[in-house]
């Protein structure tokens, strides 16, 4: 009787001590862990970064036909004001054979106005077709000139290697002559 | 054991030094104001960060820079952000060079730094009859006393002795080193009108402006005081538990 | 490390490895099985808690230097970014701040233990010798991290402290050129401290491994000093002094949150906050803390060295000094050398023991006169003669009292072994 309470104590002060290592261990870890996370969040943009994270641009100098590149996030943005010919092609290309299938429509907000992160969604070149002669490339577009790509007057892509069609930043007409980007 | 001891009196020593030290810097001769920001978790008043920012807005900022602030940080006071865009686009900051290259003047954004008031310091010296106001972005900090001082400073004009002269351009100030310094008196009762209706005499405007001026220096006060609140709490519990590990393990050493 | 007998792991990835590399084999017997002796205080805790400040320390240093700029215009506005703008900036630069500080105390008391109980003595002397050269490589990083924000402190430090070589005859001026790349403190100056403030904390781990090393091969000295004769005054290092060590660390690190977070500018001074400005010298220059005490001894020395009443002069004030402030720390290469007494432990050491605790009163002391200004007068003792007669008492210490105590200190009775010493107090 005796022995066995003695080993039944013994087991209770085993199970403690287990209990006690084992919260300690786990505490470590999670503290380690909870440590580690404002290290690697401050590799995040910083908040002077961030607070630039907004472009606006005045669209008053921007003729039809014309294109402008403009800076967002480091980024380049092609802002380009399409001429009816440019809109009824990308309009009617809607039921074209496309890659990445997309109404125009749904890429613009006024379709005057075509607004388009300037980055090749291949691998991050910037496309040409911005200046009078640069080449647009086959669909009459832009011409990304490190791997081929084409891309259409609503930046869709044709043909080349890309995956996706020139995304579209989030932007507003904050009025008829002034967009914010971001 | 004597070395136990000894060991024991210099960890005293030590935590006696440090909170002895940290009074000195708020001390240095200026009377310690009662300030929402001290103790443990102290924090900042925000209607006093309002009213202190109102009085460098119009009191502080046409001779001193505010370099290290940009307009968005008037977040941490309570503006909303449509706010910070009116007060932002008050200021013209000069951006460029456009398409023309040549530079232009724009409203300020929110994340526009503070407007200085001289283009540069050679500048801001030449205005001032060769004195620099120095920048306060860390005032707080710069000097010995941080909050203190700056009240001191704002409170602390008078006559001089009659054995002192001053040369023009001089003012008598108790705060100051040496008692000499070269910023004509800055405030006074009734200069500012404060909107939230506080009765704006020197004692207040001095309170609210060293506040502020505080904040300036040391945005993340509050949150550090959190964290190490956290921090703190979790090596207490750790060090306990630790402890239970360490007499356990050692039970049956000997 | 490639000896023929090893066991068998039971996991068989560890023993994939191990068969292979035998790291596992080796962490087991360094650190778990590793026979340690069983009467250590907590003055041993200090060795690991350094150790952490030290991985710490590098390890914010790294996440601080992918924020920071190295140039005259902009250093001093990126550091006020990190503080501002960047994701838990202000945490990780106060962390790295006060880190340094915290460091210090701890291999300061590291240094006094090993003092105290005569760990520097046979056959641990170049196990001493490996910590003394870590200790000066930690002067050398802190000094030039103090200077990287740009502020009027740390860029007047630097003019100061790289003006000490101009001391040196012959060669001086043209070395401090050297040091700074130019003719005064400037860019390049900041650039290179940079890198070396970079570069000297991996030498620094490259040492502590080598002050591990030496110390697992002669193994731990312990508070009474006497060698463990078997297993009965041993224990495994795992759990036993993990567990203690782990402990100590968690209530060391409780000061240091409560500074960091609470008192983070409690070391630092004003003038930390305001940009260098080449043209304007603040008027109180002073280094951190922990460089107090040989601030003291260099500023001690305010005489020229020669033959008395005439105008032979071997050494100047400034060079004097210099040579006085370096000397202070190369002195202690040379402890082991200086005390040859037998017995380690000053606590069988009465006579050693009081001269010990008077030097650590009298680095204090030193650390003080260093604080305050060049002429400063406190109760009618003007402070440069305090200084002087510490600066004194210093060296006499390491180059007279302790050579003469080892020739002539009587020691106490030895307890026979740590087992016999530890049950006696248990039984006391």
């Amino acid at each position: 009787m005796t022995s066995t309470a003695a080993n039944q104590n013994k087991d209770d002060g085993e199970t403690r001590r287990e209990f006690l290592f084992l919260s300690a261990g786990a505490m470590g870890a999670i503290g380690a862990g909870i440590l580690a996370w404002p290290f690697v969040d401050s590799l995040n943009p910083a908040a002077d970064t961030l607070a630039m994270a907004t472009t606006e641009v005045d669209l008053t100098p921007i003729q039809v036909g014309q294109a402008i590149t403009v800076v967002w996030r480091g980024k380049p943005v092609f802002i380009r004001r399409r001429t009816s010919e440019e809109i009824a092609k990308a309009e009617k290309d809607d039921n074209a054979d496309l890659r990445d299938p997309q109404k125009d429509s749904a890429r613009v907000k006024n379709p005057e106005w075509l607004v388009l992160v300037g980055v090749c969604t291949h691998l991050g070149c910037v496309p040409l077709g911005q200046k009078g002669n640069d080449p647009k490339g086959e669909y009459g577009g832009w011409f990304c000139p490190c791997h081929g790509s084409h891309y259409d007057s609503s930046g869709r892509i044709r043909r080349g290697p890309a995956p996706k069609n020139l995304a579209v930043p989030p932007y507003e007409f904050v009025s008829d002559t002034l967009i914010k980007i971001g | 054991m004597s070395i136990r001891k000894f060991a024991f009196s210099l960890f005293a020593l030590t935590a006696l030094a440090l909170p002895a030290h940290a009074k000195e810097g708020g001390g240095h001769g200026e009377a310690a104001q009662h300030w929402s920001f001290k103790g443990m978790t102290g924090t900042y008043d925000r209607a006093a960060l309002q009213r202190g920012f109102e009085v460098y807005r119009q009191v502080c900022a046409s001779c001193h820079s505010l370099n290290l602030l940009s307009y968005r940080n008037l977040a941490d006071l309570g503006y909303s952000e449509d706010q910070i865009k009116a007060i932002a686009s008050e200021y013209a900051v000069m951006d460029g060079p456009n398409d023309e290259g040549e530079m232009f003047e724009r409203p300020a954004r929110p994340s526009d730094r503070f407007k200085a008031p001289f283009a540069n310091k050679k500048a801001a010296m030449y205005a001032n009859n060769g004195a620099y106001p120095p920048d306060m972005s860390l005032l707080a900090k710069a000097r010995h006393g941080g909050a203190d001082y700056i009240y001191g400073i704002m409170t602390g004009y008078a006559d001089a002795p009659e054995n002192m002269t001053l040369m023009q351009g001089q003012y008598w100030n108790a705060a100051m080193h040496g008692n000499i310094i070269a910023m004509s008196p800055p405030l006074s009762d009734g200069m500012v009108s404060y909107e939230d209706g506080t009765e704006g005499t020197l004692h207040q405007y001095a309170m609210d402006i060293a506040t502020f001026l505080t904040w300036a220096a040391e945005p993340h006060m509050e949150a550090r005081k959190r964290t190490g609140l956290k921090a703190l709490i979790f090596l207490l519990v750790f060090s306990f538990i630790m402890y239970g590990v360490k007499k356990r393990v050692w039970q049956d050493a000997h | 490390m490639a000896s023929g007998k090893r066991e068998p792991f039971d996991n068989a990835f560890v023993e994939w490895v191990d068969s292979r590399l035998p790291i596992f084999t080796l962490m087991v017997k360094e650190y778990r099985a590793f026979p340690t002796p069983k009467n250590f205080n907590y003055f041993w805790n200090f060795g690991a808690i350094a150790m952490v400040m030290l991985v710490l320390m590098i390890v914010t240093g790294i996440v601080l230097a992918m924020h920071y700029t190295p140039h005259a215009t902009m250093a001093f506005n990126s550091v006020e970014r990190i503080m501002r703008d960047v994701n838990w900036g202000w945490m990780l630069r106060y962390m790295h701040m006060n880190g340094a500080s915290f460091f210090f105390i701890a291999v300061y008391i590291h240094i006094f233990r090993g003092m105290y109980y005569g760990s520097y003595k046979k056959p641990r002397e170049l196990l001493w010798i490996f910590g003394v050269l870590i200790f000066l490589l930690m002067m050398a990083t802190a000094f030039m991290g103090y200077t990287l924000p740009w502020s009027q402190m740390g860029g007047w430090a630097a003019t100061v402290i790289t003006n000490l070589f101009s001391a040196i005859p012959l060669v001086g001026e043209k070395l401090v050129a050297l040091l700074w790349g130019g003719f005064s403190v400037d860019n390049p100056t900041l650039n290179r401290f940079f890198s070396l403030h970079y570069l000297l904390p991996f030498v620094i781990l490259g040492v502590v491994v080598l002050h591990v090393w030496a110390l697992h091969v002669t193994g731990s000295n312990n508070p009474l000093g006497i060698e463990p004769n078997g297993p009965q005054d041993t224990v495994p290092f795992h759990p036993y002094y993990t567990a203690k060590d782990t402990f100590g660390l968690s209530v060391f690190l409780i000061l240091y949150v409560v500074v960091t977070f609470w008192f983070p500018n409690v070391f630092a001074h004003p003038d930390h906050f305001v940009q260098y400005d080449s043209m304007v010298t603040p008027p109180h220059i002073v280094p951190e803390w922990y460089f107090l005490p040989y601030y003291a001894i260099l500023r001690s020395i305010t005489f020229d060295i020669g033959i008395p009443f005439t105008d032979i002069v071997f050494i100047n004030a400034k060079f004097g000094g210099v040579i006085a402030m370096f000397g202070a720390v190369i002195v202690l290469f040379f402890l082991p050398w200086f005390d040859s007494h037998p017995v380690r432990s000053a606590r069988f050491r009465p006579w050693y023991k009081i001269a010990l605790l008077a030097l650590a009163l009298d680095f204090i002391l030193l650390g003080y006169v260093g604080m305050e200004t060049a002429d400063a007068v406190k109760f009618g003792i003007p402070l440069v003669y305090v200084g002087q007669i510490c600066t004194l008492y210093y060296f006499a210490f390491f180059v007279a009292i302790v050579p003469w105590l080892s020739k002539n200190e009587k020691a106490l009775p030895l307890p026979k072994s740590i087992n016999d010493a530890v049950l006696a107090a248990k039984g006391a």
